[in-house]
């Protein structure tokens, strides 16, 4: 195994464009160390890209989005203090994955990158409408969240394409966005079902929401149907029913050791409706 | 048989000192399995196979063996011819098939091949050119399924005389006891209940890997480092599968990083030896967590049939149960321990039950605190709750009434000595926990647990020193505080400060022989030998005394660290301290020591009652236990807080069995979850506190009271858990564990 | 295989040494530095006994490389004390027996004099879920708890 830390990205996807054999990009590796460890994944080629300037910069532009070096810590977004302020479920879905250990190292991009369907911070950054930058052979171009996994462990990226910047859009008023799971003990779990609500609200209604699942299908989901559930109600128990009954309804899981098929789709709707209502609370000001 | 000494006023058992070791233990400084160093050491590797059963038609290592960084490639063929028999009479074979596969590979990561090379990572790149064809047969890893007409046989012969004519080969050993008339008893009941309960495997998850440092030369002398609970078993062990003299190989316990069990024999160890054999230098073999969870003992898995009648008064008339326990591609499987210990904390006039010891293609278990035992009790005290609910009856005055207590026959033969049983339901009764109210969706649990307890063949030798400061030399390693408790029996006897005693885990060339620190015996049976040795150098500071003073040796005593003049020489002398005594003993005698030798057999059962209340969550089926206290019979604690960690953490392991804990294996045959990310073992922000009471009733067979305290708090934590969580969902969970999906289900279904 | 050549800075020593790529920076620890304090008990970042800081911050290093340690300051157990002064964590471990075996212990005292610098008030809840990613077999963490408790009371009243 070659290991290389460029000091730019275009220095980064020609190192990868002209690399044989398996090439990883490193991190925070939590996912890439582990998969070499148990030799899943030995890659030919490791591709650090810590050493980059800027990958650890949190920055809030002018227009209020957000822009995240793809090197930020969970730690370092948990730890800023405005982050968490406009985008608590963003943050909180970061935060969920692994350790106080891990989060020391784990990414928003890492976590994206590997592909899994239950990566926690992917169902959030949909439902916030994340967007990624990528740089590759052919230049700079922006994807969202929600077209880069393609299916376990598969995304979109293009052999060269290396994810240069995660870009959150501004906040703007009366929105919220919430992130909850489900795993069997209180932390270290894969999440067995996942769900990601943003909405924002006029007055008492809720005029735009996206609602995101994970660990239900071979990728995260954008379900616009959730989110037709619950848009123009005020979330009253109506809405909750049809919210849950859509989620469930969009679930395409597996019988594995984490869960079946039958709780998974079951959990899918309880959590979609915990996890509005948190968003709900959130939009209105409202602790929660 | 009582002793007639037993001492029962203590000045320095019963306190709280600071852990000799615990100064090496939070400074990084101890020196576990994986920590040592050997001059021109290689490191090794094991292959495993990917199959749960299948015929090994070749192996072809010569393309690991051309590498220049590999020293050396084992097989098979490397270890000693070892006889087979049956049942558990052929236990070294038994080891030897599952350190190193031989004809067949019985589990998905049984041992094949293993290499020794310059580092860790060529002995890992080797390990991928070595060539294996198998044929992959068909397997069975479910018990009630290894057991029926057309399972796949794992091995024909390997049952025992136990086992009874017709009964599939995979069924190796049998057990049948009871006594009474079980059908006249259920005649008499007002209620009876019957119930099938099912456990899955769990692994006793100990955090430090298995791991060892081995030097064999080919004159046949070696020594070993290793991690394990008992060097003299890994030595008799290892040499037999070596075809080495047992004397001949020195082997010296590293500090142990948990074992609970699941280092009470070898895995790694003899092939570490066998490739150091024929490298000619020191190979190190560390086990990473896959290789622990797929090829180290889990416990058993259990399949319980249970019939209890009971009076509306609460009494029980008869009880039975059939137990039938798989312990992977070995014979094994405690189902006789787990049979035996199932109503043992009941006095029944009728009671039968039945233990099978079956054969499947997993792992083969290994001991996991109190094996056996956790998941009989899982069975009958939920059965037990059943009844007190259907009743209306108090689960702890129902206890009572049925408990046994000293004089009881107990349900596996012998009659009670002095128990404390009933004294822990008491203590139950009386705890604030019980009386509390709880919330809404909350439910308790009850249930008592039994375990054997052990004492085994033990030695300890002790010498004083000029300075009159002792140093202790035990043969069971330290797995949770026992170097302290050591000191403090023989500081009781000695009366020489608790600080001024050293206690060292002597390796096989120091010391006799002694057991594994199992079956809860350390504290019992090395503490006994510690008090017994003390005593024995007691005996001669005494002598000393006696002869400066000229007076029969029958006239001096020893008292608070001194040989004091008795009798009618009473006064005649100053007490004589035990530092003055040492200081010229080179002149008055030579060096005083004393020792013991012996297999104390006094060991005395333990009882324990648990206290639990769990909340769960209707629309997701997830679990919180929300209050847990332990109650159990300690005899005397020695050294009172490694007691309480003892009981917490019986509980908290049976916490994390009862709730999530399981081996996972798929349709192929392959261990599905051989992380800890997907095994999952309770962590931090899982558990509350957990509330303990020592309840102590003096063991009549040893000198302070002592009764072993580490298996029995496992008992009771999958029966009073199941029981809090059927009460606080409405409905009975006769599954282990009890993930979310089950209570959802079993919801779904009520 | 050609090694990479590393210079870091380990309990405030610096150090060099070579590496494999795919060396992790627990394997250089132990293996080439003779730190074996830190212990590997899964690799996978599930149990924590590996735990050290990183510039500061508290990480698994078995999930990190060694050649990522490059210009890094790293603390270990083999750190916490003050010369011959145990850190009160380690005072309080010792009086609480919150440890049995003690082989998670290097990793949770590492984790815990992390959680108290960062916060020195927690809840019990907050301490349990900051150590939540440090497994123990033998304690069911009840002692471990009531000493990182008592000592950042203790740290407190000191302060």
């Amino acid at each position: 195994m070659d290991y290389h830390s460029p000091a730019s990205f275009a220095e980064a996807s020609a190192l990868a464009i002209n690399a044989t054999g398996i090439t990883r990009f490193l991190a925070g590796g939590t996912d890439v160390l582990v998969q070499l460890r148990s030799e899943l994944v030995t890659p030919d080629t490791l591709i650090d890209i810590k050493k980059i300037n800027g990958v650890h910069d949190i920055t809030r532009n002018s227009d209020g989005s957000w822009t995240l070096g793809v090197a930020a810590t969970g730690a370092e977004m948990s730890d800023h203090p405005e982050l968490g302020l406009d985008w608590p479920g963003v943050v909180e879905a970061m935060d969920l994955i692994g350790s106080t250990q891990v989060q020391g190292r784990a990414t928003l991009t890492g976590n994206l990158c590997n592909g899994s369907p239950a990566a926690d911070s992917v169902p959030a950054m949909v439902a916030a409408g994340v967007t990624v930058t990528i740089t590759g052979p052919e230049g700079v171009r922006d994807m969202a969240v929600e077209d880069i996994p393609t299916g376990p462990g598969k995304t979109a990226l293009a052999k060269g394409e290396v994810i240069s910047a995660i870009n959150i859009p501004a906040r703007g008023e009366n929105g919220g966005d919430a992130y909850l799971r489900f795993i069997p003990r209180t932390e270290m779990d894969i999440a067995v079902v996942g769900v990601g609500v943003n909405l924002r609200l006029d007055g008492d209604t809720i005029t735009e929401a996206r609602v995101s699942l994970g660990a239900v299908a071979p990728t995260v989901l954008l379900v616009d149907d959730a989110a037709r559930a619950i848009i123009g109600t005020t979330l009253d128990d109506a809405a909750l029913d049809a919210l849950a009954a859509a989620a469930s309804g969009a679930c395409n899981p597996i019988d594995d050791k984490r869960g079946t098929i039958a709780f998974r789709t079951e959990v899918a709707g309880v959590l979609a409706k915990r996890t509005a209502k948190i968003a709900y609370a959130r939009a209105k000001g409202e602790q929660a | 048989m009582a002793l007639d000494d037993q001492k029962s006023i203590f000045t320095f058992v019963g306190t709280r000192p600071d852990r000799p070791d615990g100064l090496d233990k939070v400074t990084g400084r101890a020196r576990f399995g994986a920590d040592a160093h050997a001059p021109g050491m290689l490191h090794g590797a094991i292959l495993r196979s990917p199959h749960a059963h299948a015929r090994i038609v070749k192996i072809d290592a010569s393309k690991a063996e051309a590498l220049k960084d590999v020293k050396a490639v084992v097989t098979r063929a490397d270890f000693a011819e070892v006889p087979f028999e049956p049942g558990l009479e052929g236990e070294f074979w038994n080891v030897l098939e599952n350190v190193m596969a031989g004809e067949k590979t019985l589990y998905d990561g049984h041992a094949v091949a293993a290499v020794a090379a310059t580092s860790a990572l060529a002995a890992r790149d080797a390990l991928k050119l070595i060539e294996v064809e198998y044929e992959v047969l068909p397997h069975v890893t479910d018990v009630d399924k290894a057991m029926e007409a057309d399972a796949p046989v794992i091995r024909e012969g390997a049952a025992d005389y136990s086992v009874p004519e017709g009964m599939h080969p995979n069924v190796v050993r049998y057990h049948e006891s009871g006594h009474g008339d079980v059908e006249a008893g259920f005649a008499e009941a007002d209620l009876v209940v019957e119930d099938s309960f099912v456990t899955e495997a769990t692994h006793q998850g100990y955090i430090e890997p298995h791991a060892c440092l081995g030097s064999l030369g080919t004159d046949g002398k070696g020594e070993l480092w290793c991690t394990t609970q008992g060097h003299w078993i890994a030595q008799k062990t290892c040499a037999a599968l070596l075809g080495i003299e047992t004397s001949q190989l020195r082997v010296t316990a590293s500090e142990i990083g948990g074992g609970f069990g699941g280092k009470t024999t070898v895995f790694i160890e003899p092939v570490a030896l066998a490739l150091s054999r024929k490298a000619n230098r020191p190979v190190k073999l560390v086990m990473n967590r896959s290789e622990v969870f797929r090829a180290t003992g889990p416990t058993s898995s259990a399949s319980m049939d249970i019939k209890i009648g009971m009076k509306k008064d609460g009494t029980i008339t008869a009880a039975e149960g059939t137990f039938r326990l798989q312990g992977g591609a070995f014979p094994g499987a405690p189902g006789d321990m787990t049979a035996m210990c199932a109503f043992a904390p009941y006095n029944l006039t009728n009671v039968r039950q039945v233990g099978y010891d079956v054969m499947a293609n997993r792992p083969k278990q290994a001991a996991y605190r109190a094996p056996g035992a956790p998941m009989g009790a899982f069975a009958v005290e939920s059965v037990l709750d059943e009844l007190c609910n259907q009743l209306g009856l108090d689960p702890v005055d129902m206890r009572l009434k049925n408990a046994a207590a000293e004089g009881s026959k107990a349900s596996y033969g012998p009659t009670y000595e002095r128990i404390g049983l009933v004294e822990t339901l008491e203590a139950a009764k009386a705890h604030p926990h019980y009386s509390a109210p709880l919330k809404p969706g909350q439910g308790r649990g009850i249930s008592c647990g039994f375990w054997f307890n052990h004492g085994g063949e033990t030695s300890v030798s002790l010498a004083l020193s000029e300075d009159g400061s002792a140093q202790v030399m035990v043969g069971t390693p330290d797995i949770g505080g026992s170097r302290a408790s050591m000191a403090l029996m023989a500081a009781e006897i000695l009366g020489i400060p608790y600080e001024n005693i050293r206690v060292t885990i002597a390796d096989t060339a120091s010391l006799g022989y002694n057991d594994v620190s199992h079956g809860s015996r350390v504290t019992y049976a090395s503490g006994l030998a510690t008090i017994k040795a003390a005593k024995h150098a007691v005996e001669k500071l005494c002598e000393r005394a006696a002869a400066k003073w000229g007076i029969p040796v029958d006239a001096v005593k020893w008292e608070n660290g001194c040989a004091v003049p008795s009798g009618p020489n009473a006064g005649d002398f100053d007490p004589l301290p035990l530092a003055d005594i040492t200081a010229d003993m080179g002149a008055t005698g030579g060096p005083i020591s004393g020792h013991f030798e012996a297999t104390p057999e006094g060991a005395g059962v333990s009882f324990g009652t648990h206290i639990v209340d769990a909340e769960v969550d209707p629309e997701t089926g997830k679990t919180s236990v929300t209050r847990y206290t332990v109650i159990q019979d300690a005899g005397k604690a020695i050294h009172p807080t490694y007691v309480e960690g003892q009981y917490q953490g019986g509980a908290a392991q049976g916490i994390g069995w009862a709730l999530n804990e399981e081996y996972i294996y798929g349709e192929d045959g392959r261990l599905q979850n051989s992380i800890f990310l997907d095994y999952r073992i309770p962590v931090a922000s899982d558990l509350p506190m957990i509330d303990t009471v020592i309840v102590e009733v003096p063991n009549p067979g040893h000198p302070f009271g002592v009764r072993g305290v580490g298996e029995t708090g496992i008992v009771p934590p999958l029966a009073a858990i199941a029981n809090a969580v059927s009460n606080a969902a409405g409905v009975r969970m006769r599954q282990l564990p009890m993930s979310p999906p089950r209570i959802l289900a079993a919801l779904k279904d009520k | 295989m050609s090694k990479l050549h590393v210079t870091t800075t380990v309990n405030g020593d610096e150090v060099e040494y070579l590496c494999d790529p795919r060396e992790t920076l627990l394997d250089c620890l132990r293996d080439k530095l003779n730190l074996t304090g830190a212990k590997e008990g899964c690799g996978t970042g599930d149990c924590g006994a590996c735990s050290v800081t990183v510039d500061g911050r508290l990480v698994c290093s078995c999930l990190m490389l060694g050649v990522e340690a490059e210009g890094k300051q790293i603390e270990t157990v083999e750190g916490i004390a003050d010369g011959d002064v145990l850190h009160p964590l380690q005072k309080k471990f010792i009086e609480y027996a919150a440890l049995q075996c003690g082989i998670c212990t290097p990793g949770i005292l590492v984790a815990a004099k992390s959680l108290l610098e960062k916060n020195p008030d927690p809840t019990e809840e907050e301490a349990r879920y900051w150590l939540a990613g440090n497994l123990c077999r033998c304690t069911g963490y009840d002692k471990i708890i009531r000493a990182v408790m008592d000592t950042a009371a203790e740290l407190r009243e000191a302060s």
